[in-house]
């Protein structure tokens, strides 16, 4: 069988694209380099957060909320996805400020999702707060998921709906020859009219094989979990002065994120975790939750995927190939908008269009004019 | 707070001590970090507190000579940072230590890595019921504070340190109320093969046979072929069944001690990356490490049984001929008077290794500890049962850390130490493969766990720090 679609990369996007695009009726084959949800899609702090988004990314992102609340219809599996809430934390009056400030800029472009809540409110919600925490931009309505879990959750819907997965297939050569691209694995050769470029980390190589320049770096940020401790927090936490996202799991552990940086290595699909930076973490945790001193981590780790100069994600057509699209470059913050971004290149694809609200993300806005050497 | 040093040397067993010692005569500035609050690592655990009490002698000469190698090492001029954990190490080379104090950096431009052996996990039914410990963890009370288990106490397994500890016991005053060996009926005919002609082996081999005389003359019953070992209870231990010759006993319980030998702790060598291979011979993963005991990785040497077991003594000579290598990579030595100094030494350390093919062969584990039921436990910290491995093998997980995403299993506290090796020999037997395909457990950082404030430490102390 010829697949209409082929899919690079074997992450939330590439399996949420293979999903919307199989649940149009497209035959779609996946070729992940290495295992589904190897890199960021399973190492994520899997928030669903339309908070404090930039305001490119809002509307997308509450396209994506509404489809985030009804998860379980769309791909079979809860994704173990709590709406607890999302709360950016000031410690400050003046940070305090900057919030309200935010929150009367969002109501000016109609947006009502994010509200402010005082220090009464905040410490109601998040009881073990640190006394200088003052107030919250809120939504009451965010929460988080299992990466992990959501990821395989597309995957197999993706799956019972048609599409093939091949992992520890990586593509090292695109050519088109007439309307076809062929993709080359070491193992074997692969035909289809049209490409997503889902790559996560890697996917400036994919893009370069056709010709598109995209200026990435690599990111890997780095997480931590903790051992077991009695509940004392629903709320996905963050802070408007600090790298911190932190949050307790059904479970009792408590994950730690916000984009403290390890060191990537890309050729080797691997990293390594920064020590110092991981005390720079702790230090934010101490100070938002200070009886998280004593709590013991019990693993770090991170994943690698791909950071743009604006830290907007690289969604739509590829400038200069026929039949091939991307999405790519999230930078950090790219698992909530996944179910809306699959629906996009669905449209993309099959209509040649979308009214899905991607056009902030389309690859010229940086300059691909120089094709890549 | 960094300091920085030619030779770092983690574990202070007897690996990491006869290390220390060889390299500091060889001008390395030398640092011993090591968790334990007194040299000798887990053989020689407190031996200079306890080798002056006056029932040391129940602990036997083999104990007691660590005091000799503890003098030397006080004596040498190495570093010594005790009731210190590290819990990230960063290549060539910089290690994150905590004690209860607070957190700092070690830097050197070598590491060795001597951090001895870990307890094969012993799964079976019941053994995550209270009551149910290692003979290792009841060794340590013993050494540390001459505490004995409650009584009816069993033992129950195989391996030299169950020989030692229930001796020990006995030149304490204590009788336990039985034995039970695991060693499968015929294995020791089969494995007197592989004994072989050194003097040394047949050393070792005199010490079982006479610690087993003593056990047979004290009148504790000691039952052999034992298998199917259970632990039975509801708040905790109340009962062992085991079986023996098809027929299923029951005795009453308060204490069982189980242990079926130790493998190499290959925690901190496998989250470094340095490569490691199956071994089939012993049922573990090992580093691959050349005649100096270097590692894959430059400026990295294993010592002692975290390199392969081969017990105390052979440990000691492996740290010295590692540290022999250390001053050579660090040109503190020629290469000619490095090897002058190693011959006598690899001599020695043949000698010592001469028996561990026999006793390799002869407690080479039964295949129901190495792939339980599928009722029993696995993964303690997250109680995943061997049926939710194979059920997730079945799914199409094809190495732990596949299974580990899909059930958690090797995500707790203990960061699958209890575990690892399990989850190896489950999966290769569910997919009909080699546990080389099968893979290992990715080791994930921190190396132990840290809590928030002992990570905070470090960067408030660098906040401190002047630019």
């Amino acid at each position: 069988m010829t697949p209409d679609v082929i899919v690079i990369g074997g992450g939330l996007h590439g399996c949420a694209a293979a999903m919307n695009l199989s649940a149009r009726q497209c035959r779609v084959l996946v070729l992940e380099r290495s295992a589904v949800a190897r890199h960021a899609s399973g190492a994520s702090a899997g928030g669903v957060r339309t908070l404090n988004r930039d305001l490119a990314e809002v509307p997308l992102s509450l396209i994506a909320a509404r489809m985030w609340d009804d998860i379980e219809s769309l791909v079979d599996d809860d994704c173990d996805y709590h709406a607890h809430g999302q709360l950016r934390v000031a410690e400050t009056e003046v940070e305090l400020a900057s919030l309200e400030a935010r929150r009367q800029q969002m109501l000016a472009l109609g947006y009502s999702h994010e509200v402010v809540i005082d220090q009464a409110e905040l410490r109601r919600r998040a009881p073990t707060i640190g006394p200088q925490c003052v107030g919250a931009l809120m939504v009451e309505t965010d929460g988080a998921a299992d990466p992990y879990r959501t990821t395989h959750a597309f995957r197999r819907k993706a799956e019972r709906l048609g599409a093939q997965f091949i992992e520890g297939a990586c593509v090292t050569a695109l050519s088109r020859q007439g309307t076809v691209w062929q993709v080359t694995t070491p193992a074997a050769r692969y035909e289809a009219p049209t490409i997503v470029n889902c790559a996560g980390a890697w996917s400036d190589e994919i893009a370069a094989m056709i010709g598109d320049r995209a200026p990435l770096q690599t990111r890997c940020s780095m997480m931590m979990v903790s051992e077991r401790v009695a509940p004392f927090l629903g709320p996905v936490v963050s802070a408007v002065n600090r790298k911190l996202s932190f949050k307790q799991t059904d479970d009792g552990t408590v994950v730690i994120g916000g984009g403290h940086q390890g060191r990537p290595d890309r050729a080797h699909e691997s990293y390594q975790l920064d020590g110092r930076r991981l005390g720079e973490s702790a230090t934010a945790v101490a100070a938002i939750f200070p009886t998280m001193r004593r709590v013991r981590i019990v693993r770090a780790w991170a994943g690698l995927e791909a950071q743009t100069p604006d830290h907007l994600p690289i969604i739509g057509p590829s400038p200069s190939a026929p039949g091939f699209f991307h999405a790519f470059g999230f930078s950090g913050h790219g698992f909530q908008p996944a179910p809306a971004v699959g629906r996009a290149l669905a449209d993309l694809v099959i209509d040649g269009g979308t009214q899905m609200p991607i056009a902030p993300f389309a690859l010229d806005r940086f300059a691909t004019s120089g094709k890549a050497a | 707070m960094t300091e920085s040093f030619d030779l770092a040397v983690v574990g202070a067993g007897p690996a990491g001590l006869a290390a220390a010692i060889r390299s500091s005569a060889l001008g390395l500035k030398t640092v011993v970090v090591d968790e334990q609050p007194a040299p000798g690592g887990q053989i020689y655990r407190a031996v200079e507190a306890t080798s002056r009490s006056p029932r040391a002698a129940a602990l036997g000469p083999d104990y007691l000579r660590g005091r000799e190698l503890v003098e030397r090492f006080r004596a040498s001029g190495a570093h010594y940072q005790p009731s210190t954990q590290v819990w990230q190490i960063e290549p060539s080379w910089s290690l994150f230590a905590s004690t209860a104090a607070s957190t700092h950096v070690v830097s050197a431009r070598h590491l060795l890595l001597a951090v001895g052996a870990t307890e094969r996990p012993v799964p079976f039914s019941g053994w995550t019921l209270p009551g149910v410990m290692t003979v290792g963890a009841a060794q340590i009370m013993l050494k540390t504070s001459f505490m004995v288990p409650k009584p009816p106490f069993w033992i129950a397994g195989q391996g030299p340190l169950v020989l030692l500890y229930a001796t020990q016991l006995l030149d304490a005053g204590i009788r336990p109320d039985g034995l039970l060996l695991t060693t499968p009926k015929g294995a020791i005919g089969r494995a007197l093969g592989h004994v072989g002609g050194a003097l040394s082996g047949w050393r070792y081999l005199r010490k079982g046979l006479a610690m087993m005389r003593r056990l047979k003359r004290s009148g504790v019953p000691i039952l052999s072929d034992v298998e199917g070992i259970e632990a039975i209870g509801g708040e905790r231990l109340e009962r062992v069944s085991y079986r023996r010759a098809g027929v299923t006993q029951n005795v009453a319980a308060s204490t069982l001690l189980v242990h079926e030998g130790v493998v190499p702790s290959t925690h901190m060598s496998l989250a470094l990356g340095a490569a490691h291979d199956w071994d089939d011979a012993t049922l573990c993963m090992k580093p691959r490490l050349d005649d100096w005991g270097k590692a894959s990785l430059p400026g990295l040497s294993i010592a002692g049984d975290c390199g392969g077991i081969g017990g105390a003594e052979a440990a000691a000579v492996q740290g010295e001929i590692a540290a022999i290598g250390a001053a050579q990579a660090l040109d503190k030595l020629d290469d000619a008077a490095a090897q002058r100094d190693a011959l006598p030494l690899r001599k020695a350390l043949a000698a010592h290794l001469a028996i561990r093919p026999f006793l390799d062969a002869i407690y080479r584990p039964r295949a129901a500890i190495r792939t339980p039921d599928d009722n029993v436990i696995v993964c303690r910290c997250e109680e995943r049962t061997a049926k939710d491995v194979r059920d997730a093998v079945a799914s199409g997980c094809i190495g732990p850390a596949q299974v580990k995403s899909f059930t958690r299993a090797g995500m707790g506290p203990c960061q699958g130490r209890q575990c690892a090796l399990t989850l190896t020999e489950l999966i290769a037997s569910a997919r009909g493969v080699s546990p080389a395909e099968a893979g290992y457990l990715r080791i994930r950082p921190p190396l132990k766990p840290v809590t928030i404030g002992e990570l905070a430490a470090l960067d408030e102390a660098s906040a401190k720090e002047p630019a």
